[in-house]
């Protein structure tokens, strides 16, 4: 045939290409198994090293930002990749074979959920609490003091949908106080609340404590009583598949420990409610 | 004069006057590039001049200074200038009756009544079968056809025709050729075309452009029987020679001398043109053959078959030969020959 | 090389095997998706109140903005296309622009003109009018980010038309606005009604302008993408019900849209 070197050609050119796009697939499908060197080592007694993938809600940016270094400074060997989204999201994550070595989540549920599929490695540990607090922008415009002010009509109230955490939380207290909120809007997270604040949009918004500590003075909080009626615990684990055993439970350790509560009660986080050990 | 129109557009290097009588039909000729199709889109007010001024029976068209500022200009959907293009154009979304209503119902008719008027046009036009088809469904010419009665049904002061004949095939062309000389008549009517035939056809009158500019114009027969430019020559059939009047003939820029018969009474020492048909011309090898006058040393630059003989181009003259003396003479681009040239075939006259 | 029949295409052998690759990129996660609907329980999921709301805001603030961009689109797709301006270019540009942009950031800026505190709304408020939160927010959310599509199709449509058919409606005696409506659209009608599927596809799947713009109500300003990323927290099943009636929704839109360039030749009586 004339073609055939042609022909041959193309095949090989096909070839070459097919297995670099393989090559590229299986890289993405790999991220079943955790990233890079699973050689963790103990270096002395001092410090150890290796790499530590932590899932945390996105409630506890801060102090594990400040938390991760910390652990850094002790390990100097040690690098923590950090990983904020909502508890949700990271269960999902983690379902789905995310390279998680530790996950913190901000309710039980989904570390339940975790737990009943067997993806954790021992029993999560409670290690902070939050609680809710109605947060409204700068000067108050619609003067609100106290729960029963947000059920005010004409107040443009915004809170998280019952189906994530923090609106789950502000339905107990709804409850508790015997009021109903009539919300121009039910958002998919915490975020989203406070970001309808922030923007002057919303007169008010129920958030967690740690948000309104964290937002600055871009927004005021407007503490009630009836918030204790719905506290939120933070549970932390490490998890089964994770090949830094060792420096997971270090940093879960440092966490739970007198630093991780200093650190904590920093960002606005309340001590837990039953304190464990893991 | 019912249509005066005068015009410049510098970019195009155009500057044209001309004037059309009540029921006159003028054809344009000129090179491509020479200006037609910008003298049709600015009597339509497709295309702004610089300057210049234009009134159709009292109605002005647009009256430009040369400032540029201010001025009058007339939409084009004012004006009663419909042009009829190369290709048909028309809406394809339309039936061809509604394209032929299109003007009637743009002049405020009601959908019955410019229905009615289409119907009239179409009949006109041998067209009124096609009434119901869409424009994908009908032949170049039959949609050419329905082009012209739409144009016609916009009773338009002046009908801009720009070429209608040259996308149709060589079976269509005649037909319509025949069709535009029926509806034209009495109409004002410019019609830009590069066929000569189409001139004689239809115009009264023959505008020839060239860069921009009018080259020569004259009544259709004065012109192609005694063009002045080499464009209308060319047109005509015709060789043609500038030179000097002399008492038996003229004599060209470079010692060229042709006798012939001097009309119009010329003076010697005047400008003066000479023209004769190529089949006049006879090509010989040698210098010595033939007649002593009107013998013009050449080289050939092109043979072309031209019906059943074969035109020997040598620059921009022209000889008429048949197959066989030109396989015998072994013609070929680059020779040198000469040309001989009957007196009595040659008409000189004055520029 | 197997149909005798075929033209040569051009196309060597090779470009298909990338091609494939290309296709499942697209395709194969749609099967996965509808590998994991829980059949036993989808039409129960699917006809739940909170879903139908969500189904029906949707299909709504999507025909509204359908509407809008049409409106606004067709003119300003004219004047990109037929018209002469200082600043032309800059401008097709910046109408394209919410092609490019994540439509968070649409979210963000629209809150800054139309939000309480915004550009525009401080005036509107005045005058009595809130677009925060309401299904108007969502609405003018979607629209931004559909309006692009709208403009862009139609822009090109008119291009390849030119304006020959216009030019000579014109002699003719038709006024502008004559031949605009008798000729042009007629004769674009291809192009706007692809450019006017596409904005509605575009508004079906509108989600981050929305949530950041308009928030999330039942019934007011929750459409059905808002729900599905809403019902994720909870029930995974739901969420991917959910998508399927999403994804259903868009290839019926798409379907439909390659229809109507042939129909409208035989139809549309004159």
């Amino acid at each position: 045939m004339r073609f055939f070197p042609r022909g041959a050609r193309s095949l090989i050119l096909v070839i070459a290409l097919a297995g670099v796009l393989t090559a590229g697939l299986t890289g993405c499908g790999s991220a079943g198994s955790p990233p890079g060197n699973s050689s963790t080592t103990a270096v002395g007694s001092e410090g150890l090293s290796g790499n530590l993938t932590v899932f945390a809600a996105a409630s506890l940016k801060l102090p594990f930002t400040k938390l991760a270094d910390e652990f850094e400074a002790r390990n100097p060997g040690s690098s923590v990749v950090l990983s904020f989204a909502g508890s949700s999201d990271l269960a999902t994550q983690i379902t789905q074979g995310a390279p998680a070595d530790v996950v913190a989540t901000a309710d039980t549920r989904n570390m339940a959920k975790l737990a009943d599929a067997s993806l954790l490695d021992g029993a999560p540990t409670n290690f902070a609490t939050n609680v809710l607090t109605i947060a409204v922008p700068p000067g108050n415009p619609a003067s609100i003091r106290s729960f029963n002010d947000l059920a005010r009509p004409g107040t443009k109230v915004v809170v998280c949908a019952s189906q994530v955490p923090c609106g789950a939380a502000a339905d107990a207290v709804e409850q508790a106080v015997g009021t109903t909120l009539k919300p121009v809007s039910e958002e998919s997270s915490v975020t989203d609340v406070l970001g309808k604040v922030t923007s002057g949009e919303a007169d008010a918004g129920l958030v967690y404590v740690t948000d309104v500590k964290g937002a600055g003075d871009r927004v005021v909080g407007v503490p009630f009583a009836e918030a204790g009626s719905a506290v939120t615990t933070y549970p932390i684990a490490s998890v089964a598949t994770s090949r830094n055993k060792e420096l997971a439970s270090a940093f879960i350790a440092l966490v739970t420990g007198a630093e991780g509560a200093k650190v904590l009660a920093e960002a606005g986080f309340g001590a837990p409610e039953v304190p464990s050990h893991g | 004069m019912s249509f005066r129109f005068s015009a410049t557009v510098q970019s195009r290097g155009f500057e044209v006057s001309l004037a059309l009588g009540p029921a006159e039909t003028v054809a344009v000729l000129g090179a491509n590039g020479a200006g037609k199709s910008t003298l049709l889109a600015v009597i339509a007010g497709l295309l702004r001049p610089d300057s210049g001024q234009a009134d159709v029976d009292g109605k002005v068209l647009f009256d430009l200074g040369e400032a540029a500022a201010g001025g009058i200009w007339t939409a084009p959907h004012r004006r009663g200038t419909a042009l009829l293009a190369q290709e048909p154009l028309l809406f394809p979304h339309l039936s061809a009756l509604d394209n032929v209503a299109f003007g009637p119902r743009s002049a405020g008719l009601s959908r019955p009544a410019s229905r009615e008027a289409a119907r009239h046009w179409l009949r006109e036009v041998d067209a009124e079968s096609l009434a119901s088809r869409r424009p994908a469904r009908l032949s170049g010419g039959q949609a050419q056809r329905i082009a012209i009665a739409r144009s016609l049904a916009a009773n338009p002061e002046i009908l801009l025709l720009d070429e209608p004949m040259a996308a149709l095939d060589v079976h269509a062309a005649p037909l319509l050729r025949r069709l535009l000389k029926r509806v034209l008549a009495g109409r004002r009517a410019i019609i830009v075309t590069h066929d000569v035939l189409d001139a004689l056809m239809l115009a009264d009158r023959i505008i020839v452009l060239d860069n921009g500019g009018i080259a020569e114009e004259g009544p259709t027969k004065e012109v192609l029987r005694k063009p002045r430019s080499p464009f209308a020559a060319r047109l005509a059939g015709l060789n043609l020679l500038t030179g000097t009047l002399s008492g038996d003939g003229i004599t060209s820029g470079d010692g060229l001398h042709l006798a012939g018969h001097l009309e119009d009474g010329g003076q010697a020492g005047d400008d003066g043109i000479a023209v004769f048909p190529p089949s006049a011309v006879s090509v010989f090898p040698t210098a010595a053959h033939g007649s002593p006058r009107n013998t013009l040393p050449v080289t050939i630059t092109d043979l072309e078959p031209h019906g059943d003989q074969v035109r020997v181009r040598a620059g921009g003259l022209s000889a008429d030969i048949t197959p066989a003396a030109s396989a015998d003479l072994g013609l070929a681009p680059g020779m040198t020959v000469y040309f001989v040239i009957k007196a009595t075939a040659v008409s000189i006259y004055p520029a | 090389m197997s149909s005798a029949n075929r033209g040569y295409a051009g196309v060597p052998a090779w470009i298909y095997v990338v091609a494939a690759l290309g296709g499942l990129l697209v395709l194969l996660p749609l099967g996965a998706m509808l590998a994991r609907v829980n059949w036993g329980r989808f039409i129960p999921l699917i006809t739940s109140e909170s879903s139908l709301t969500a189904l029906w805001l949707s299909l709504r603030t999507s025909a509204a903005s359908t509407i809008l961009c049409v409106v606004l689109g067709v003119p300003l797709a004219l004047v990109l296309a037929r018209g002469s301006f200082p600043g032309q270019r800059v401008l097709r540009s910046l109408v394209l622009l919410p092609l490019v942009l994540p439509p968070v950031v649409g979210g963000i800026a629209l809150l800054y003109t139309f939000g309480r505190q915004g550009l525009l709304g401080r005036s509107l408020e005045f005058a009595g009018i809130q677009i925060a939160f309401s299904t108007t927010a969502v609405v003018l959310a979607q629209t931004f980010v559909a309006l692009p599509f709208l403009v862009v199709s139609l822009e090109g449509a008119l291009r390849t038309a030119g304006n020959r058919y216009e030019a000579v409606a014109a002699t003719l005696g038709a006024r502008p606005t004559t031949v605009l409506r008798r000729v042009t659209v007629p004769l674009v009608l291809p192009g706007l009604a692809s450019g006017a599927v596409l904005s509605f596809a575009r508004s079906l799947g509108e989600f981050g302008a929305t949530l950041t713009f308009a928030g999330s109500l039942q019934g007011v300003t929750r459409t059905l993408p808002l729900e599905i990323y809403l019902q994720r927290e909870t029930d995974a099943d739901a969420a991917v019900a959910l998508s399927l009636v999403l994804v259903l929704v868009a290839v019926i839109v798409v379907g439909l849209s390659r229809r109507p360039s042939r129909s409208t030749n035989l139809g549309a009586a004159p």
